[in-house]
């Protein structure tokens, strides 16, 4: 499990303005941070700069504006990637309980994954529909706006240790075969199975700047609107709600909830404790 | 001095000084508080429930986004870090863990001390690591008010130890402490 000894910040935090230094990265790159939580973006700034020795706001925009590594690392570090296969098992019992039916309903089927991370949500709803003989006629579009994390998920390429908390993650879920046959062992780590891979299509994509790019069935998006203030979780749901055909279904992380945002009274709650819900026809 | 909020954060031993602070807390409490316990960092927060029945506040897990309001006690959901924005409203983070901990007292302090600046009193209770530390040193600098409880009257001492290492405005025993909160609550209703 990822630690970090706890970080000192009360030299730069005496010369921190994180809304100009996202103005920085935003006008130079493109990636555009000035809606997420501050709370969040700050401490994580904070982190970078005791990390790198930069003393002030000042040095701090030089650096990002004339050296393209370092934003390039800094970006990665404001998108939090932690994710696990069959995170939050029960959510996954619900999908089978009260989703699979719907999709079933259709003769093929798309589903897209919003901030997929390092791939271990995309992999396990293979897994799923593969149970569930959906897989062949599905499709998944598994995107995320960071490079890195999307280039280690093509790979499929997972700890040991996390192949074990995986397996428990599976089980609980009420998975129906046994999670080791859908990979490949080699010395400390195992290997997705090809197969599981066929039908999932990775690419970058930005929630904040990109459109619309698929009509879609299903959507997950959890545990990415949670570093999102009111305003840019509102315009993201605008666009999951214009990619969802009607009747189609949308998933938030465990903590996650449509209750504020405006499009609550578009949809019905499926399972309101998993935060599963179907828009309204 | 106008006060506006409460963070506390306590590890080892907890149970015992939270079931003691919850009976002592009147009814009528003018300032929220928000609680980091290593406590039930892995379970499903059920205890909440439980200690829900000896406390006439009102102890809740916080949402995202939810507006922080007196009455009411806030805890992180399990294996999430919690944070207070500027508008006074609850961020969740799944941030790597800090001292080992999700959720981490510092991770809570340090954006609670940003967000109320001297209008915060952070308190640090019995535990065995020395998460909060720098948390509560932030509050300081932030102008808000600091109190840990007496290394000496701690079921576990290490962790109000490391903290009585920034100069808190006040080192208590719990008792004493207790007392601090309803005076404070008594001459809030006063004016
Ligand atoms: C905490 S992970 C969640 C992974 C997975 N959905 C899960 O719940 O386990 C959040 C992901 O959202 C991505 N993300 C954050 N902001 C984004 C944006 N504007 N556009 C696309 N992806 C974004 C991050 O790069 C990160 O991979």
């Amino acid at each position: 499990m990822e630690d970090h000894t706890p970080v000192d910040h009360s030299q730069p935090h005496r010369n921190i303005n994180p809304a100009a230094i996202l103005e920085t990265i935003f006008s130079r790159y493109g990636y555009d941070f000035r809606h997420y939580s501050e709370a969040h973006i700050k401490r994580r700034l904070l982190n970078s700069m005791v990390r790198w020795r930069i003393p002030d706001t000042e040095h701090m925009k030089e650096r990002i504006l004339t050296d393209e590594a370092f934003a390039a690392t800094l970006v990665n570090d404001l998108s939090i990637t932690v994710t696990e296969m069959f995170r939050d098992p029960d959510f996954y019992r619900s999908l089978r309980t009260h989703v699979i039916p719907i999709l079933k309903t259709y003769p093929f089927i798309k589903i897209w994954h919003a901030g997929c991370s390092t791939g271990e949500e995309a992999y396990s709803m293979a897994i799923l529909l593969t149970e569930e003989g959906l897989y062949d006629r599905s499709t998944i579009y598994a995107t995320d706006f960071n490079q890195q994390a999307l280039n280690f998920a093509k790979e499929g390429i997972y700890s040991n240790d996390l192949a074990r908390e995986y397996t428990i993650n599976y089980q609980l879920a009420g998975c129906k075969s046994s999670f080791s046959d859908y990979y490949t062992s080699q010395y400390d780590h195992v290997i997705m199975h090809k197969s599981l891979r066929r039908n999932i299509l990775w690419a970058n994509h930005n929630l904040v700047t990109d459109s619309v790019f698929a009509e879609v069935h299903l959507i997950l998006c959890r545990n990415v609107m949670i570093y999102f203030d009111k305003v840019l979780q509102n315009q993201v749901q605008k666009l999951f709600y214009e990619s969802l055909i009607k009747g189609g279904v949308l998933c938030l992380g465990s903590k996650e909830s449509l209750k504020f945002t405006n499009v609550y009274d578009r949809y019905s709650e499926i399972d309101k404790a998993q935060r599963i819900y179907k828009k309204k026809y | 001095m106008t006060y506006e909020a409460i963070v506390i954060g306590v590890s080892a031993g907890g149970m015992n000084v939270m079931k003691q602070l919850f009976a002592a807390l009147p009814h009528n409490f003018q300032l929220p508080i928000i609680i980091i316990s290593h406590i039930g960092a892995r379970s499903d927060n059920q205890w909440i429930h439980i200690l829900n029945n000896t406390c006439s506040l009102t102890i809740k897990e916080a949402d995202e986004k939810e507006k922080i309001r007196p009455g009411f006690i806030y805890f992180p959901p399990p294996n999430y870090h919690l944070m207070i924005e500027n508008d006074k409203t609850f961020s969740l983070t799944i941030d790597a863990k800090v001292n080992y901990a999700r959720p981490s007292i510092d991770v809570l302090f340090e954006s609670a001390a940003d967000a109320y600046g001297r209008h915060l009193i952070g308190i640090i209770l019995t535990g065995s690591n020395s998460d909060g530390t720098l948390g509560l040193q932030r509050i300081k600098d932030q102008g808000g008010l600091t109190i840990v409880q007496d290394p000496s009257d701690a079921e576990y001492n290490p962790m109000p130890k490391s903290a009585t290492s920034i100069k808190p405005d006040h080192i208590l025993p719990f008792k004493e402490i207790l007392l601090f909160l309803t005076n404070l609550n008594q001459a809030l209703l006063n004016t």
